[in-house]
C-alpha cells in the first residue's frame, strides 16, 4: 500500500517516472531485456524482434490516431516507404546502417506530412479513406516503379552492420532493434509533457478551442503526421534489414489494419498502450500456434482442425476487447497497479 | 469612460450568412482595464460578434482595432498570441486531459520548445515546463481556488468548475483582454457570485480588460463598467449600466413594452433575464 508520494519541487512532479518502486520495476525490465537473449532460443528472439519493430510503427501510429485524432489505415505503407528507403540505399550507396535507418524515417515523414495534407479539411472516416488511398498508391508505386524497386519481385537487403558488426541473426539484430524500440518510446512519451504533445491532444479533444489557444492546426496535424511516418519509416528499416527481402507484397493493406487494431486493443491515446497493444496483437497468434502445437499429440487432426479455430479465437478477443474494456489493455495494467495501491484497504 | 485610447476597437462591423444579417454596422469600444458587457435578447448577434473578434467569422464590412492592430483578417492563432483570449458559452475543455494540462495549454503560444527539444525533453523544454508548471500553480491555480482538482480530469469535474477551469485556461494565456462568453449561464447563486468575484479580481489585481456576454442582468449591472446592448444585430443602446436599464428601446427590446418600472423591477430582484 502506498500512502502518498511526497514531492518537494515542480521538477520531481513532473518526472516521467515520479516513485521509487516505479523506477526500481523499470530498471528490473531493462535488466530482464538485456539478459534475455542469453536465456531464450532463436524462435523467441525473432519473435522478440519482431515485436520491437510492432511497438516502434504502433506508437507511432498512436501519435497520429490515439492522441491527435487522426485516423490513419496508411501505417504498413509507410514503413514499406522506409523499407523500400533502406532497401535502395544499401544496394545503390551502401551507406553506413544506423544513416540508413534514420534516412528512412526523414524520407518517410515527408511522405507522410504530404499525405497528412487532407487533414485540415477531411476528419474522421473521410480521412481514413484519404489515408487507404495514399496507400495503395504507394503500392503501385513500390510494384511498378521498376527502376528502382525491382517491380514485384522485390530487393535483397545485405545485413545490417553497426561499428564493424554484421548483424543477421535475431540474436545479433536483437541488439540494434530493441535499443531503437526504447529510445522511440521514451521520445514519445517526453513529446506528450510539452506543449507540442498537449496541442496535439487538444486537437483531438476540440479543434476550434484549440485554434483560439493559439495552436495552428494544419502545421500540427502535419507535424503528427510527419512524426507518425518518422516511427513508421523506422520500423520499416528495421523490417528491412530483419527480413532482409523487401517486395511490394511486404506491406500488404491489412498490416495497417493490424497496427490500427494494436493502438486500439492496447488503448488510444497511451503510451503504454500503444506498447501492450503491439506485443499482444504480435504474441496471441503465436501463443495461439503454441497451443495448437502442444494438443497435437492429444488430438492427431489438430493442426487441420485447430489452425483456422486460432484465426477464429483471435478475432474473438479483439471483439472481446472493444465490447468488454475499450479503453484496452492499459487501462486494465492501470487498474491492477490501483489494487495494490490501494490493498488491502480497498478491493 | 476612460481617457485611454481603447484597447479593442469594433467598427461598423457587419456579418452576414447568405440573405441573412447577423450583424450590421456594430460600432463600439472597449476602454482598458475596464469591465464590458454585451446584453441583448436570444439570437441578437452576441455571440457571432465574439466570433469576429476571436477570428472565426469574418466580417464582410467594418474593421475590429486591438491594441492599434487591425486584426480583422488574422487568424485565430495569431490573435491568441498578442493577447486574445476567450472562454466559450458551451464549455470548450479538453475532455481527455488533466485540468493541469488543460490550464497548461492556455500557455501553448507563448512556448518555444521545438519537436526536438520536446522528444529528448532536455535543456529547453525541461527548464520551460518546469518554470510554466509553478507559475500556473502560484499564479493561476491558487488564485481561481482550484488546487484540490488540478490532478483530476476534466471530464470527471461538476459544472460550475468546469467553467472556472476554462477561466484559469484563458488566463494562463496572459491575455491583455479576456473575452467571456455567458460566464454564470447555468450557474447557481453561490456559484455566480464567486464567479462575480474572480472577474472583478481579474480586472483589478491583473489588470486584464474584459468583455463578456451575460444574460444574468443582475450581475452584468454590478459589476460591468459599461454596457453595449444588441438586438437583431444592431446596437441599440450603449453606456453606463444605470443608463441603458432607463433607455426605452432597451426595455422594449426585452419586455416588449415600455414599462421602466418592470424591467427595474427584474433588475433589483436578481432575476435572469
Amino acid at each position: 500500500m502506498r500512502i502518498g508520494t511526497l514531492k518537494e519541487t515542480y521538477a520531481a512532479d513532473e518526472a516521467l517516472f515520479d516513485t521509487r518502486t516505479q523506477r526500481i520495476w523499470l530498471a528490473l525490465f531493462f535488466l530482464g531485456l538485456v539478459l534475455f537473449p542469453f536465456t531464450v532460443g532463436e524462435y523467441w528472439l525473432y519473435i522478440a524482434c519482431l515485436v520491437a519493430i510492432h511497438v516502434i510503427s504502433t506508437t507511432g501510429l498512436n501519435i497520429l490516431t490515439g492522441f491527435t485524432g487522426l485516423v490513419s489505415l496508411g501505417q504498413a505503407a509507410f514503413m514499406g516507404v522506409g523499407a523500400y528507403t533502406v532497401a535502395v540505399l544499401e544496394a545503390r550507396l551502401g551507406t553506413p546502417t544506423l544513416l540508413n535507418i534514420l534516412v528512412a524515417g526523414f524520407v518517410t515523414a515527408g511522405v507522410g506530412a504530404l499525405v497528412g495534407l487532407p487533414s485540415l479539411r477531411v476528419k474522421g472516416l473521410y480521412l481514413a479513406m484519404a489515408t487507404i488511398a495514399a496507400s495503395f498508391i504507394l503500392h503501385f508505386i513500390f510494384a511498378n516503379w521498376n527502376s528502382v524497386t525491382h517491380g514485384v519481385s522485390g530487393i535483397n537487403v545485405p545485413p545490417a552492420e553497426v561499428l564493424g558488426f554484421e548483424m543477421a541473426r535475431p540474436v545479433q539484430l536483437y541488439w540494434l532493434i530493441v535499443p531503437f524500440a526504447i529510445v522511440m518510446v521514451l521520445a514519445a512519451s517526453n513529446l506528450f509533457r510539452t506543449r507540442i504533445g498537449r496541442a496535439f491532444i487538444a486537437i483531438r479533444d476540440r479543434d476550434i478551442s484549440a485554434e483560439v489557444l493559439g495552436i495552428p492546426l494544419l502545421r500540427y496535424k502535419l507535424m503528427s503526421f510527419a512524426l507518425s511516418s518518422f516511427y513508421a519509416g523506422v520500423a520499416g528499416g528495421l523490417w528491412a534489414y530483419f527480413f532482409r527481402v523487401v517486395t511490394p507484397e511486404s506491406f500488404p493493406f491489412v498490416y495497417s489494419i493490424f497496427f490500427l487494431a494494436a493502438v486500439i486493443v492496447g488503448g488510444m491515446g497511451t503510451i503504454l498502450g500503444g506498447i501492450l497493444g503491439a506485443v499482444f496483437m504480435t504474441l496471441v497468434p503465436e501463443v495461439l500456434k503454441l497451443a495448437v502445437g502442444v494438443l497435437s499429440p492429444v488430438l492427431p487432426d489438430a493442426v487441420a482442425i485447430l489452425s483456422p479455430v486460432r484465426t477464429i479465437v483471435f478475432g474473438a478477443l479483439i471483439v472481446g476487447f472493444l465490447v468488454f474494456e475499450p479503453h484496452g489493455l492499459a487501462e486494465i495494467w492501470r487498474r491492477t497497479r490501483r489494487f495494490f495501491h490501494l490493498w488491502p484497504f480497498k478491493t | 469612460m476612460s481617457i485611454h485610447a481603447p484597447l479593442l476597437c469594433v467598427d461598423a462591423v457587419s456579418l452576414s450568412f447568405g440573405g441573412l444579417k447577423a450583424l450590421s454596422g456594430v460600432t463600439f469600444d472597449v476602454a482598458p482595464n475596464s469591465i464590458t458587457a454585451v446584453i441583448g435578447p436570444n439570437g441578437a448577434g452576441k455571440t457571432s460578434l465574439f466570433n469576429c473578434i476571436s477570428g472565426f467569422y469574418t466580417p464582410q464590412q467594418g474593421a475590429i482595432r486591438f491594441a492599434g492592430e487591425d486584426i480583422t483578417k488574422t487568424h485565430p492563432p495569431h490573435r491568441a498570441k498578442i493577447g486574445l483570449a476567450r472562454t466559450f458559452q458551451n464549455i470548450a475543455l479538453f475532455r481527455g486531459m488533466t485540468v493541469l494540462d488543460n490550464i497548461k495549454l492556455g500557455r501553448h503560444a507563448h512556448m518555444r520548445t521545438n519537436l526536438l527539444d520536446a522528444l529528448l525533453y532536455w535543456g529547453r523544454a525541461q527548464k520551460e515546463e518546469v518554470e510554466l508548471r509553478a507559475e500556473i500553480e502560484e499564479r493561476v491555480i491558487d488564485f481561481l481556488e482550484i488546487n484540490h482538482i488540478r490532478n483530476q480530469p476534466v471530464a470527471s469535474l461538476a459544472y460550475g468548475l468546469r467553467k472556472r477551469v476554462e477561466l484559469a485556461r484563458a488566463l494562463a494565456m496572459r491575455p491583455k483582454i479576456l473575452m467571456l462568453d455567458e460566464p454564470v449561464a447555468g450557474m447557481n447563486r453561490e456559484e455566480t457570485e464567486d464567479m462575480a468575484r474572480f472577474i472583478l479580481d481579474v480586472k483589478e489585481e491583473w489588470g486584464v480588460t474584459i468583455l463578456m456576454v451575460e444574460h444574468d442582468m443582475g450581475m452584468v449591472m454590478d459589476i460591468s463598467d459599461h454596457v453595449v446592448v444588441l438586438n437583431f444585430g444592431t446596437v441599440i443602446a450603449r453606456g453606463l449600466p444605470g443608463e441603458v436599464t432607463q433607455n426605452p428601446d432597451v426595455i422594449r427590446a426585452y419586455l416588449g413594452g415600455t414599462d421602466v418600472e418592470a424591467l427595474q423591477r427584474r433588475i433589483q430582484g436578481r432575476e435572469a433575464a
